[in-house]
């Protein structure tokens, strides 16, 4: 399937080239649709699935008792229900810092060091493929974050004010793109995302594979995208801000279906 | 004397049972949010933590509720306030590089290698429609499209049209001087854009040749 998935792509990028010079609007949202039929996203879950129970690291051991916040190696569900308060850490965590969490714990890896290293290289990739294989088991369910927890509210309450907050060359906040319904950069539909934005869309599409750049972005790189285009400085991986906003998008998403992994423009 | 201290009593675990019962109250996440933004940022290339200080324009705006009408109109006359008239009364200058800078998205992030605004775009068409004919144009802004025809504009230098160029130089330069809390970058104020392309970009909305007025 996967390799039938890229060939397809390939010739569907081909159609694209003459398909823009003819239409508009149009002819890009049929494109979008083509690309739903053959989702690269697809190798990053197998390799997701694979590092998840595999033997590695200077323990030597595998992922499979890692606590998501369902119980020791439950990853049905677990996605629709992050971030969420975790006793052992006294922190609300993402998908992401929970799988670096449960890295350095069950398998000595040293967490510092793999929140240091880039996007897309050595363990930071890793922490990206599980990210897509956890998400992918939770495909079709409905985002319900818990609150019952102090953290948990106030993450939201944090994940609200850094959402309105306005700074940087541009005076930009999130809530400059993302505070109103149908609004667009360009031709690129932004989810208005203080509120439910829909089953898919926002939050619960993410992660998901970039066709323009060839890359799997998890909710940490798709945030520290938007900083960079916000012209903030540089958010750390799994900083309070960055885990605080998944809070604040991810209770506006209650009842929202999930369609992560997907794929994007 | 006992009835005093019994009603200070009774306010007091009031204040504490409301405090239990709804967490910690806004100002306490005010304080709490301020404190996860200045420690969840680094330095990266030309983009520095001092880009998070907020001036008072940005702090008014911040939250999802409008600033109260004395604070809007201090940040209104204070933005007013910033701007710098053009060099030898020249508000207009060529449209044709208005619309590159205008088209232009580029500038201030940390990829990005420079700050001179030389090197900017004006992101222009993420927001606003602007020429007709560009299809790719953003609605976070309202269109531009006709926006010197519209306004009856046939030739830039008549004394006539003053007020109308006034107040779009204003508007380039310091946005928040006609409105506290917009969404659109202060151009001129924050140096994002110099004074030849914000001339530029003056002629592609006013210049009665541009593709704009047509």
């Amino acid at each position: 399937m996967g390799k039938r998935s890229l060939i397809g792509l390939a010739a569907m990028a081909l159609c694209v080239g003459a398909q823009a010079q003819k239409t508009t609007a149009d002819g890009i949202a049929e494109y979008r649709k083509m690309l739903e039929d053959g989702n690269p996203a697809e190798l990053f879950e197998a390799k997701g699935e694979e590092l998840w129970k595999q033997k590695r690291g200077p323990k030597n051991a595998s992922l499979e008792q890692c606590d998501l916040g369902q119980g020791p190696g439950v990853v049905k569900g677990a996605f629709v229900t992050l971030p969420r308060y975790f006793a052992d850490t006294q922190r609300v965590q993402d998908l992401e810092s929970r799988l670096v969490s449960c890295m350095a714990t069950l398998q000595g890896f040293d967490a510092a060091e793999i929140a240091k290293t880039p996007f897309g290289r050595g363990e930071m990739a890793n922490v990206t493929a599980l990210a897509t294989w956890v998400a992918s088991m939770s495909r079709g369910m409905r985002f319900n974050l818990p609150q019952g927890h102090p953290a948990e509210r106030q993450s939201y309450e944090v994940g609200k004010r850094a959402f309105f907050f306005r700074a940087g060359s541009h005076d930009f906040a999130c809530a400059t793109c993302h505070a109103e319904d149908g609004k667009r950069i360009r031709l690129q539909e932004l989810p208005n995302l203080t509120k439910n934005p829909g089953d898919g869309i926002g939050f619960a599409a993410w992660p998901a594979y970039r066709v323009s750049n060839g890359q799997m972005w998890g909710m940490q790189l798709r945030l520290n995208d938007c900083f960079r285009q916000q012209r903030f400085p540089y958010p750390g991986f799994g900083s309070e801000v960055t885990i605080d906003l998944a809070t604040f998008m991810g209770v506006n998403a209650k009842g929202s279906e999930s369609i992560a992994p997907s794929i994007k423009r | 004397m006992s009835s005093i201290r019994f009603i200070i009593g009774g306010s007091a675990a009031l204040a504490l049972l409301v405090g239990c019962a709804t967490g910690p109250s806004p100002e306490e996440l005010d304080a709490r949010a301020k404190q996860a933004i200045q420690s969840s940022f680094r330095d990266q290339g030309i983009a520095k933590i001092d880009r998070l200080n907020q001036d008072p324009a940005l702090a008014a705006c911040s939250s999802d509720k409008a600033p109260d009408d004395a604070v809007a109109d201090r940040v209104m006359a204070d933005a007013l306030n910033t701007v710098k008239w053009p060099a030898g009364g020249q508000f207009v200058g060529d449209w044709r590089r208005g619309e590159a800078i205008a088209q232009s998205g580029r500038g201030m992030t940390w990829t990005d290698a420079s700050a001179d605004p030389k090197d900017n775009g004006g992101n222009c068409y993420n927001c606003h429609q602007i020429d007709e004919k560009e299809i790719s144009y953003g609605t976070i802004g309202p269109s531009l499209w006709n926006y010197g025809k519209n306004r009856g504009i046939t030739d830039v230098a008549a004394p006539a049209t003053a007020p109308i160029v006034h107040y779009t130089w204003v508007k380039l330069w310091n946005p928040r001087a006609y409105a506290p809390c917009s969404n659109m970058p202060r151009f001129g104020h924050k140096g994002l854009l110099n004074e030849q392309q914000l001339r530029d970009l003056m002629a592609l909305l006013l210049d009665p040749k541009s593709p704009v007025n047509q």
